[in-house]
């Protein structure tokens, strides 16, 4: 190692400049020891937004301008349909008084809620577009949750797609189990015959192809929340 | 620390320059800004342009992929859109804190009177401007930073409140709308963010530039805090 000024000064001199590139290097995603501490941060953003949420109520405007075009999303390989679209119910279980399956048709009879509002995509994308569906919170009262329920499960006939709730947002106004979009009922590309809707989560928490929801004291995963996206997803 | 010039300081102690605090504050965040940007490029690839889904907004975008393609690889940090979500919101802590340390160390330290770009110094920058443009022959007389260095500098943090504004304001669209909606809605909040990041990555290139072609004794000066250049500080 060279003492003199000018040794100094050439190695700083290539030094510096490299210090940028070799954090960015390649896609790097962290490796193995920094997961758990992504974990416990992303945790912690988590719990701040939930207590954002909590304190802030944040409901949105219902009578936005419709603006773009929702992609069908899906994890199975083709298109989830249902064989037996008459046969489908929506059980509807877990830490509760009265489980309950509906029908479709149970579920339309149901007092129903529209809205236009902006679904947010985790990509960065937005689309704005009606959605029409009953208040989550009129099918958790016919059930009667129990005081220890926390979270909401969600589950799916799209593959193993499934996911879970705070019980706070899933009762939030504004959330409702949709069987309608852009004026139509639900199509398979959307979800059909029901998903979960609202606009205070983002999209990929709003579970589509939806076959049974549990009450659940228990914190549920999620098929992306399990892959490293953030679980709790307030807007 | 009291600036000392050349004449005043200790025989053969060349004068300090920049404290402590500045010289890690500067590298620390020089690190952090790298990984905020590169983690930043790899969640913009999940959609990358500007806009809704199915309705590309009319904004300038060079960095549409629909004109450019993929960016590379070697600049994403995270590998896929969770791995840069991590990423981001996780280095998003240390990145503000160290601004926020900045920031107040210049408060109250009083340096910011020889960082910040304010009125008068618009005929020196005017000056220096000619000055590199070879209009005219000798430098104008300069402080600790010329005019505009200063407009450079007091640009830069004003681009990091841009930026970390636009980043809650994309994050919580709903709990913290009134942020969105200051800044023209989602989809032109999440421009402003990335103009932001041109913005930031036109000051670094520019910044190294002109360490090296002007001064590269500043280099040595930012990193052991004493300055063994050819530009003594002005009394």
């Amino acid at each position: 190692m060279r003492h003199d000024a000018d040794g100094r000064r050439e190695f700083l001199r290539r030094l510096a400049p490299l210090l940028p590139a070799a954090l960015a290097a390649c896609g790097w995603d962290g490796g193995e020891r920094l997961q758990p501490v992504f974990d416990r941060v992303i945790g912690f953003n988590n719990r701040i937004g939930e207590r954002l949420q909590a304190v802030r109520h944040g409901g949105v405007a219902t009578d936005q301008v419709p603006r773009g075009t929702m992609p069908a999303y899906y994890v199975s390989p083709e298109l989830p349909r249902l064989a037996d679209p008459a046969g489908w119910r929506l059980e509807v279980a877990g830490l509760v008084r009265r489980p309950a399956r509906f029908t479709l048709e149970m579920l339309g009879a149901m007092p129903h809620v529209g809205y236009t509002v902006t679904h947010h995509c985790v990509e960065g994308w937005t689309v704005v577009k009606p959605w029409r569906g009953v208040p989550f919170a009129s099918v958790a009262a016919m059930v009667e949750p129990l005081p220890s329920a926390r979270y909401v499960r969600f589950d799916s006939f799209d593959a193993d797609y499934f996911n879970g709730w705070d019980i706070a947002s899933a009762m939030h106004p504004q959330t409702i189990l949709a069987d309608a979009h852009d004026g139509q009922p639900l199509s398979p590309e959307h979800g059909a015959p029901l998903r979960l809707y609202s606009p205070i989560k983002l999209g990929y928490k709003l579970t589509k192809y939806l076959t049974r929801i549990t009450f659940t004291d228990r914190k549920p995963g999620g098929y992306w929340e399990d892959r490293g996206y953030p679980w709790f997803a307030g807007l | 620390m009291p600036e000392v010039a050349g004449p005043g300081a200790p025989a053969g102690e060349p004068p300090r320059r920049h404290g402590g605090a500045v010289r890690l504050t500067h590298w620390l965040n020089a690190v952090f800004l790298s990984g905020m940007i590169a983690s930043g490029l790899q969640i913009y690839t999940a959609f990358p342009h500007i806009g809704s889904k199915g309705l590309v907004s009319g904004v300038p975008n060079p960095f549409d992929a629909n004109r450019i393609g993929q960016l590379p690889e070697a600049i994403r940090l995270g590998g896929w859109l969770a791995g840069g979500l991590r990423w981001h919101f996780t280095l998003a802590w240390p990145f503000v804190l160290t601004g926020l340390a900045y920031v107040l160390f210049l408060a109250f330290s009083g340096e910011w009177r020889k960082l910040l770009f304010r009125p008068r110094d618009v005929p020196g920058a005017w000056q220096m401007t000619r000055y590199y443009l070879r209009l005219q022959k000798d430098h104008p007389p300069q402080g600790k930073h010329n005019p505009l260095q200063k407009a450079a500098y007091t640009t830069a943090v004003l681009l990091a409140v841009v930026s970390i504004l636009s980043g809650f304001a994309i994050a919580k669209p709903v709990q913290l709308g009134f942020l969105t909606a200051l800044m023209g809605g989602y989809e032109l909040a999440r421009y402003w963010h990335f103009v932001a990041v041109w913005a930031f990555i036109a000051f670094t290139v520019t910044h190294v530039v002109m360490v090296f072609v002007a001064d590269p004794a500043s280099l040595r000066a930012i990193v052991t805090g004493r300055y063994r250049g050819r530009f003594p500080d002005a009394p």
